[in-house]
């Protein structure tokens, strides 16, 4: 059967980056070096912008598409429009590093894109093989990407772990797919409820809570959530920073779209079962990442194990069960995405990322250690940033649901994370410069705007937080 | 319209000093001064409104800041407000003035203090009020942390992260108690939920009430601090930079006892009734624990801290004392304390300037040679050892007097913790300023700095001897929160035997009622 327009104009956004992919894929072919690549980034971005156009008028024109494998409502739209911010920041991040490094090569570009493709498809889809693929696309181009450095030893090595667990937690997903499918006879989300909420025809429960956390097994791999997490710092470190940066922020997005649209429809008439469980995963999600990092000493660890924490406390949302919630967790991704990218491309200025490699940089370049002290501010949740209202907003759904134990604990465990930011601080304007510093370079014009733009959205999701909020709560219906 | 200036006065001066006179500390020092000046005018046209009716809020302005949860921007000053206000204005300005050789960030970050300060005196919004408490850490962290000194085994970073985490971690809960408030009452602004509570219409039970009252009270208890969580205190005022100790140790620590008078007393006043024992218990402890380390102290600062510890001790008991009279006394001694610990921060700031050190053992026979600066530190020593006529003895006498309505003993203990401070402060007056070496060749106070000084010896002697000018204005508050703690009390309370208290009998009828 024929997809009729409609169809195609839901996909248009995933048609869109598939092109420009292939498009710069064919284009590198042209080269016969890795060198610059003068353009590329710019075809990337125009190929975001227009996919970002493509997802907002197709959630104008939103419904089911492709016999109800996807489904364009307007959470699905939130996250489209996330992911191709946080690609297009990471495209100006990474063109400006790869290039010091003479390394930049479409294939770069080409990958990123598709990642987004992936992540965009899962934020869509309606039906658990159309997540598979989505997430096979997203995890494998994010696996490259980790290991783009060919000749950096933690690259390779980045890569090759986020690879072996990442491919070890999908089979742990893709064989969740299969219990389900063996239970229920569907792997559409709407029937999958349907059989499941039905007493007379639901399969005894205590399979298809195995069968649920078979599924969420893998998805609490790629949020980075306890016990799956150990992966994240040692990735993160490793990878390439710009890359680091994004992997922190769109596949962690993408796997908390999904995350909450296969718990809020399939295994609703299970939540029973599943909220205690991932009351307690968030619970020790947040304890783990905030108690692992105060030991760190290097920043981008640091940041990977805030990653930890981070992805807790929008679990801690997601447990509050309602759409309160739900608003809460797109509110928070935003701002964690944007905050935490911010932090990224201020240590993508340089190979060394050790907490004492920054001593005094509010002396050398006080204009970046500003910049820097408002991400860190918003990550450590200080009032008039996007972290701010996030973690309150976080908070707020949990209290309202009830889960007071949880608030608090997860408000003191964020407690518990200002050390370890303020160390970031600390160094940059309280330590002094050492000796054989090395000269440091002016950011480079594109990775000046991602400061800039990253700054000026975290400051004033700070300080006017509600056109955002209010786009999330009107997104946090779920299409049913 | 002036309380907003008051509060975007600082603001606009922080932004200046950032910014355009970044460079030029000349020019960012005499705009921190203008800006600091004005603000200070701003709160002194703030007294005519509030004097006419004291226990209304004066001056309110509520802008809506977010939609949903509706969150506003709502200000307002009344009688208990007021002068803390002004002194957080008065000693901002005296702070600056004795900056003039820092460079603008240090003004900047002063003044956003400032600015923070103000804020939490006259936010309504709960949590406008908890912003502005956690941004006034912004700050203290940047002006300890860059400009702080080592003093002996404390180093400035490390003051500076303990400060941070112990009062950041303090009220991280205060915020899910504020949200608990917002989802039962349904709003953010103190006066409807207080109108609510009046009304019958919202009611805490008692069991809701104690933990929302421990989140708040574990906040500003540390903020204070209060016994046993002082221990970022000495470090922390020790390493600070003069200017900064004044405003920490004369404004920062009012915001603990503030937010208990003004927040915890009338929100929770089962549970606040129900903790009054231990809560008075801790704050003896502290006063008695602050004055008896103070007295072996051997550095300036540090000794100022522990002093700063068992004053406070004193404020908080007068609000556990659910006595108009204490309650009146702790908000009488907290602006008195700001006046005289700002004065005693500077003075000892002065010394630090001329000697390089803080340590009591490197001064000795001062007062020969800087006889003006022996004479204003002994005013400010008196002042704080509660000296009558002077400002501290009426707070602290009402306090006392408050608290031996309630429980005798209590006050009879804690008045030793006011012959201790005569002890360590006199003592510390002897060795620093007559003691043994004999001086030569320190410089007297300078012209700026006598205009620094004098504004707080003056306000010592005014507060000391007209107190009824300042103090009617916070007893209208006060008998409005006494009030409100009798209001839904759902056990019994003893009342209080009203004929012990005849200048109070009109007030106490009126709440039999």
């Amino acid at each position: 059967m024929m997809p009729s327009g409609l169809d195609l104009l839901r996909f248009l956004p995933e048609m869109i980056l598939a092109i420009f992919a292939i498009l710069l894929m064919l284009w590198e072919a042209s080269y016969d070096d890795h060198g610059t690549r003068i353009g590329m980034p710019t075809v990337a971005l125009l190929g975001l912008a227009l996919a970002a156009v493509a997802s907002i008028i197709a959630g104008e024109n939103g419904g089911p598409a492709f016999h109800d494998m996807l489904v364009v409502d307007a959470f699905a739209t939130f996250f489209r429009v996330l992911l191709l911010v946080v690609g297009a920041l990471t495209v100006l991040t990474a063109s400006p590093f790869l290039r010091n490094l003479k390394a930049e090569g479409g294939e770069f570009y080409s990958l990123l894109l598709l990642s987004i493709l992936g992540q965009s498809l899962m934020a869509a889809s309606n039906e658990l093989i159309m997540v598979f693929i989505g997430l096979e696309i997203s995890s494998i181009s994010s696996y490259v990407l980790a290991g783009y450095l060919r000749d950096d030893k933690r690259s390779n090595e980045s890569a090759l772990k986020y690879f072996l667990l990442g491919s070890f937690a999908t089979g742990f997903f893709l064989y969740g797919i299969a219990w389900i499918y063996g239970l229920t006879g569907a792997t559409n989300f709407n029937r999958i409820a349907a059989v499941l909420g039905n007493p007379d025809i639901a399969p005894n429960a205590i399979f298809a809570a195995a069968a649920a956390s078979l599924i969420l097994t893998g998805l609490c791999f790629k949020i980075s959530a306890f016990p799956f997490q150990s992966w994240a710092p040692d990735v993160y470190q490793g990878a390439p920073t710009p890359v680091s940066a994004f992997l922190s922020a769109a596949p962690k997005a993408a796997a908390f779209a999904i995350l909450v649209r296969i718990f809020f429809t399939a295994f609703e008439p299970l939540a029973d079962h599943w909220l205690p469980l991932l009351a307690a995963v968030a619970l020790l999600t947040m304890i783990v990442g905030n108690f692992a990092a105060l030991w760190q000493t290097d920043i981008k660890r640091i940041l990977g194990y805030s990653a930890i924490a981070n992805a807790g406390y929008v679990l801690v949302a997601v447990v509050a069960h309602s759409s309160l919630g739900v608003s809460a967790v797109l509110f928070y991704l935003s701002a964690y995405s944007l905050m935490n990218i911010g932090a990224f491309a201020v240590l993508s200025l340089r190979p060394e990322t050790g907490l004492s490699d920054y001593n005094g940089l509010a002396t050398r370049q006080p204009l970046t250690a500003a910049l820097m002290t408002v991400f860190v501010a918003s990550l450590i949740g200080l009032p008039l940033t996007a972290g701010f209202f996030g973690k309150f907003y976080i908070f707020k759904s949990a209290i309202d649901a009830e889960h007071y134990w949880l608030a608090g604990l997860g408000l003191l465990s964020s407690a518990v994370a200002a050390f370890y930011y303020v160390r970031i601080i600390v160094a940059m304007y309280m330590k002094p410069v050492s000796d054989d510093a090395p000269a440091l370079d002016v950011p480079a014009p594109s990775l000046q705007a991602v400061l800039w733009i990253s700054a000026a959205a975290t400051i004033g999701l700070g300080v006017f937080p509600g056109w955002l909020l209010d786009w999330a709560t009107r997104s946090s219906a779920l299409l049913r | 319209m002036f309380l907003l200036l008051a509060i975007l006065l600082p603001l606009i001066g922080f932004l200046a000093c950032m910014t355009l006179f970044r460079r030029t500390a000349s020019t960012a020092y005499i705009a921190a001064l203008i800006a600091s000046g004005l603000t200070f005018l701003a709160t002194l046209a703030l007294i005519p409104a509030v004097a006419q009716n004291p226990a209304r809020l004066s001056q309110a302005i509520d802008l809506n800041w977010i939609p949903y949860p509706p969150i506003h921007f709502s200000i307002g000053v009344d009688g208990l407000s007021l002068w803390l206000i002004a002194a957080t204005a008065l000693l901002s300005l005296i702070a600056i003035l004795s900056a003039s050789r820092r460079d603008s960030s240090f003004l900047a970050w002063l003044l956003l203090l400032e600015a923070g300060i103000i804020g939490v005196f006259s936010s309504q919004d709960l949590f406008l009020f908890y912003v502005f408490f956690e941004l006034t850490l912004v700050p203290c962290l940047f002006l300890m942390g860059r400009y702080g000194k080592d003093s002996g085994r404390a180093t400035s970073t490390g003051a500076t992260i303990r400060f941070f985490i112990y009062t950041f971690a303090g009220s991280v809960l205060m915020l899910a108690a504020i949200i608990y408030l917002f989802l039962k009452s349904g709003t953010f602004d103190f006066q409807s939920i207080m109108a609510q509570m009046a009304a019958g219409s919202f009611r805490l039970s008692p069991a809701e009430q104690m933990p929302l009252f421990l989140a708040f009270f574990l906040a500003f208890a540390v903020k204070t601090p209060l016994f046993p969580f002082h221990a970022w205190q000495a470090d922390a005022y020790a390493t600070a930079p003069s200017p900064l100790g004044i405003m920490m140790a004369g404004l920062m620590g009012k915001l603990g006892t503030y937010g208990l008078l003004r927040f915890c007393l009338p929100l929770f006043p089962n549970a606040a009734r129900e903790c009054a024992s231990w809560i008075n218990a801790l704050a003896i402890i502290a006063i008695l624990y602050g004055a008896l380390v103070a007295i072996v102290q051997p550095n300036t600062k540090r000794l100022l801290a522990f002093s700063s510890l068992s004053h406070l001790g004193f404020i908080v008991l007068g609000i556990f004392s659910f006595h108009l009279n204490g309650l009146d006394g702790a908000a009488y001694q907290m602006v008195c304390h700001a006046i005289t610990t700002g004065a005693l921060f500077l003075l000892a700031g002065y010394l630090e300037d001329r000697k390089g050190s803080s340590e009591i053992a490197d001064f000795g026979g001062i007062a020969s040679s800087a006889p003006w600066l022996a004479t204003t530190f002994l005013i400010a020593a008196l002042a704080s050892s509660g000296l009558p006529s002077l400002n501290n003895f009426v707070g602290e006498y009402l306090i006392l007097q408050g608290v031996a309505f309630t429980g005798f003993a209590y006050a009879a203990v804690a008045a030793v913790g006011v012959i201790l401070s005569a002890v360590y402060l006199l003592w510390s007056y002897q060795r620093i300023f007559l003691g043994p070496k004999p001086d030569n060749g320190t410089a007297d106070l300078s012209g700026t700095e006598t205009l620094a000084i004098a504004p707080l010896i003056l306000m010592m002697i005014v507060m000391g001897v007209w107190s009824t000018s300042f103090l009617p204005l916070q007893s209208a508050v006060n008998a409005k929160i006494l009030q409100q703690t009798k209001m839904n009390v759902e056990f019994r309370v003893e009342t209080l035997p009203s004929k012990t208290t005849p200048s109070m009998t009109t007030v106490e009828t009126h709440l039999g009622n």
